[in-house]
């Protein structure tokens, strides 16, 4: 072992040794400089795509390349580390105008808050514990109707310590007036988290939007996506029209405040308060049209026509996929709802498609089942939901659990 | 976006009560650019001015509110929209320009004669007794929590002419209202006063804000608004608490 004698490692104050990847090449640079900004329709819709073999947090990165993101701020976390590692990449080559790892995900979240006050196209990314530290803030953010997207790779957030894959911490953001989706794949990871931007920064809606998808199973595993070219990217944020005035100190009027004290105890400040909060939520109300236009609907339906139907979100959507075909090659047809955004809930599409339904499924990778309370609480005839399977603390879903869930129920007559 | 379904829901005057619903909430879509919204319904650009224009020709009190986005010259839109803001001022008789420079809560008391505030925005329209109301150059968010505490607690017919995506919570609302927009707005009130409409207060010039100081100051006593309006109510009678002051 003599390779190592003589060259000096550097280390960090704790002893750990520093690597550093190598600067970016010129040629890595031009890229940047020669993007030009498209129309989002043409990026989502019309550009002529090429298909690569990559892992979710690749795809993400793919997706913030082509975002014109003006700052990325994060503290690093198992599985998110890997995808704003790659954001640093962009920044160092200069797709990313500013990125910096913050102290903590409390000071993340601040500071993403403060970032999208001023104007500009904030990204943050964390994954369960993580997500839990920055939670106050994170709803914060809605109130203050701060566009910015927050990728979420969900993992355990409970005791005992995991990072395995389990999406309980979903469940935290259903109510915070975040729009949510949640990605099923690497291609989704994509897609979603760029169209994320446009959709938040809608003057009519003007909210973050959360991009969930699930740890390791996306994250860290290799997937086809289809990919435009890397020449285009997203129109800057354009902060003057949007729903509240962002924080201008350079042009007058410099002292509109966008987030009123109104804590005085009368009712007057609670009526103000009221009405705030509904318009959040109606802010959302108003995200449907563009996630319709770019997402191509809230949901996904396969065999619609069938008396058993799944539904689900994430990874569990694609091992419902190849459960509905095993269960056709056994000449039984069942149908599978996919929820793409969590929020806003697509509750008239789901009541819609599985009116007719006898029996739903909903499998799940957490403990809480979230989305079968969802579900239950959207349908008609809420007893012919079937809560699982679900699978929990980083275990993974044979498609087998979800196919006897089909034949019947576990344990039941 | 087209209604497939029109939902039961309807913006209308109120009192609605004390915490009404979000439009939007309530199934009101926005319009499309050519279209407008009045009391919930998406119909064509022009029926939607049209409604505007009678309203504010015929409700008492007629009040314009120009936001932050028309008082400041932020940028060539919000300016070009200045001379056009006063041609349809000037087709209002009896109109009252009471602005809302910006959303700062202000106490301990607000002079209703002389702003609008989104965090109490009924005390002004009571103290004036307005009717009939337009927001222009409002942010969409302010805009929107203001109409709603409008709906409320007052009879005012409020409309929104709005340079983005237009307002559900509005009786009457156009989006993308450019300068050309508001050009023919006037050339509504114009038209619809030719086929009839009748002003209220035929005759009266722009009453400026802070009305009752001017008053005081020239002894001009022509602007005060005189008529009764319509007082809060709930579906139910509250039960009068404490007074706090009492000594």
């Amino acid at each position: 072992m003599s390779e190592g004698l003589g060259e000096e490692v550097k280390t960090n104050p704790q002893g750990d040794v520093i690597t550093a990847a190598p600067a970016p090449t010129k040629e890595a640079k031009k890229g940047a400089a020669a993007q030009r900004v498209v129309d989002p329709d043409y990026l989502f819709l019309q550009a002529p795509r090429e298909k690569t073999f990559i892992t979710g947090s690749e795809a993400a990165k793919e997706a913030i390349r082509r975002a014109n993101v003006d700052v990325a701020i994060s503290y690093p976390i198992t599985p998110q580390s890997e995808t704003m590692q790659q954001v640093g990449y962009l920044y160092a080559e200069g797709y990313v105008k500013d990125y910096y790892r913050g102290e903590e995900e409390y000071g993340v979240m601040s500071a993403i808050a403060g970032a999208s006050r001023s104007g500009v196209r904030c990204l943050s990314a964390t994954a369960g514990p993580g997500l839990m530290r920055g939670l106050e803030v994170i709803s914060s953010w809605p109130g203050g109707r701060l566009p910015a997207v927050l990728l979420i790779m969900c993992r355990v957030i409970n005791a005992p310590l995991a990072i395995q894959p389990d999406n309980v911490e979903l469940s935290y953001m259903l109510n915070t007036g975040c729009l949510l989706f949640h990605a099923e794949n690497q291609q989704d990871f994509y897609d979603y988290s760029l169209a994320a931007f446009m959709i938040g920064e809608k003057p009519e809606v003007t909210l973050p939007v959360a991009v969930a998808v699930d740890g390791f199973f996306v994250t860290h595993a290799r997937g086809w996506v289809s990919l435009p070219a890397a020449d285009i990217k997203l129109p800057p944020r354009d902060c003057y029209h949007e729903a509240v005035p962002m924080m201008d100190n350079e042009n007058p009027p410099i002292r509109i405040s966008r987030d009123a004290p109104i804590q005085k105890s009368n009712f007057i400040s609670y009526q103000m308060h009221a009405s705030w909060q509904q318009e959040i939520w109606a802010a959302q109300e108003r995200s449907r049209k563009w996630i319709d236009r770019w997402l191509g609907g809230l949901i996904e339906v396969v065999n619609p026509k069938a008396k058993i139907m799944i539904v689900a979100s994430g990874s569990a959507v694609s091992q419902s996929r190849e459960a509905v075909r095993q269960a056709a090659e056994q000449g039984l047809e069942v149908g599978l709802v996919k929820i793409k955004s969590v929020r806003p809930f697509p509750a008239d599409e789901v009541r819609a498609a599985l009116d007719h339904a006898e029996k739903i499924i909903v499998p799940e990778f957490n403990y809480v089942g979230w989305l079968a309370k969802e579900v239950k609480s959207t349908i008609r005839g809420s007893e012919r939901v079937i809560s699982g399977p679900r699978v929990f603390g980083g275990m993974s879903m044979p498609t087998e659990l979800i196919l006897e869930y089909i034949m019947g129920t576990p344990n039941r007559r | 976006m087209n209604q497939t379904q029109e939902p039961a829901y309807r913006v209308v005057t109120g009192p609605e009560g004390l915490l009404p619903p979000a439009a939007a909430i309530m199934g009101i879509h926005l319009p499309e650019d050519g279209e407008g919204l009045v009391e919930g319904r998406i119909v064509p650009e022009e029926k939607a001015m049209e409604a505007a224009a009678i309203a504010m020709l015929t409700r008492k009190n007629p009040t314009l509110f120009p936001g932050p986005l028309m008082l400041w010259g932020w940028n060539d839109h919000t300016i070009e929209k200045s001379a056009p803001f006063f041609d349809v001022a000037n087709e209002i008789p009896g109109v009252r320009i009471i602005p809302m420079p910006d959303y700062r809560p202000i106490y301990p008391k607000i002079d209703p004669e002389a702003v609008i505030n989104p965090c109490h925005p009924n005390l002004t329209i009571w103290h004036n007794k307005i009717e009939a109301c337009i927001f222009i150059g409002v942010h969409c968010h302010f805009a929107n929590i203001t109409l709603k505490m409008i709906r409320a607690g007052t009879n005012c017919y409020t409309i929104a002419l709005c340079a983005e995506a237009g307002h559900e919570d509005a009786m009457a609302s156009v989006p993308n209202f450019t300068a050309e927009k508001l050009k023919n707005f006037a050339e509504t009130l114009r038209r619809v006063k030719k086929n009839g409409v009748k002003p209220l207060y035929e005759g009266q010039g722009i009453i400026p804000s802070g009305w009752a100081q001017i008053a005081g100051l020239t002894g001009a006593n022509m602007v005060k608004p005189a008529e009764e309006m319509v007082e809060a109510g709930f579906s139910h009678d509250l039960e009068k608490g404490l007074d706090e002051n009492e000594e």
